[in-house]
């Protein structure tokens, strides 16, 4: 019975996805106090990836582990506090050059870095994670091109 | 005592046995957007795990990417009965 739920909570819902998207599209297009087009690009990114974990629910670790660091971005944001002390520089990901004298990390390690939430999961858990986060990006990259596309033309 | 909980530990980590982890390695494999080339044959997990760090990352720049384009789109476009018409295509 567990296999059966997590196979119908595997695909992502498109609708509920596009629903909380357009409504967080919405709200940016409302506010027009932010006028840099770096502020809201980074603002639409952050909403992208908070619908995306909206629509995926609370019972994953990755989408919580997203809404945490959107949250917590917003409300250092609003209250004005240092973002010296960001979480893992999720949103500005930044090339960093390997250094030599570190043994190289195991892909497992490079794979718990990249999706959010993995940090201390064992390898079967990670593997189903990455699945499911891999699933819900690419249906939300999807969702992004189809807006762009209709909205250009 | 020290020995018992650390058999204990080794025997609960072992449950999670082989052929779960290839199970999982294959399902992710499959959603590689290489997969419909490389169907049948079974890679390496280490490989499969190369390929899907790399899928992510391109997934993440491609979102960044999107993102900006959506910031310039909004900038300039207004609201026109054409949107609903969007956006009703987009939840249906």
């Amino acid at each position: 019975m567990n296999r059966k739920n997590s196979n119908k909570s595997r695909n992502p819902n498109k609708p509920t996805l596009a629903f909380y998207f357009l409504r967080a599209l919405a709200c940016i297009n409302k506010k027009t106090s932010m006028a840099s087009y770096n502020q809201r690009s980074g603002t639409i990114k952050r909403a992208a990836y908070a619908s995306m974990a909206l629509a995926a629910g609370p019972k994953r670790a990755w989408s919580r582990a997203v809404l945490c660091r959107v949250l917590w971005w917003g409300s250092s944001r609003l209250h004005g506090f240092p973002t010296r002390r960001r979480p893992r520089a999720f949103f500005h990901r930044r090339v960093r050059v390997a250094d030599p004298k570190l043994r190289e990390p195991s892909k497992a390690d490079v794979l718990r870095r990249l999706v959010p939430g993995a940090k201390a999961m064992d390898l079967s858990r990670l593997l189903e994670e990455t699945a499911h986060y891999i699933q819900y990006l690419r249906a939300q990259v999807l969702l992004m091109q189809n807006v762009v596309g209709s909205v250009s033309d | 005592m020290s020995t018992r909980r650390s058999r204990s530990r080794r025997s609960s980590s072992s449950r999670i046995t082989d052929d779960q982890i290839i199970d999982l390695v294959s399902k992710l494999q499959a959603l590689l957007p290489e997969s419909h080339r490389r169907s049948t044959e079974r890679e390496s997990a280490a490989k499969v795990l190369q390929d899907t760090c790399n899928y992510i990352r391109s997934l993440h720049q491609e979102m960044d990417d999107l993102s900006e384009r959506l910031a310039e789109l909004l900038a300039t476009t207004e609201t026109t009965s054409d949107q609903a018409a969007i956006i009703r295509s987009l939840l249906m």
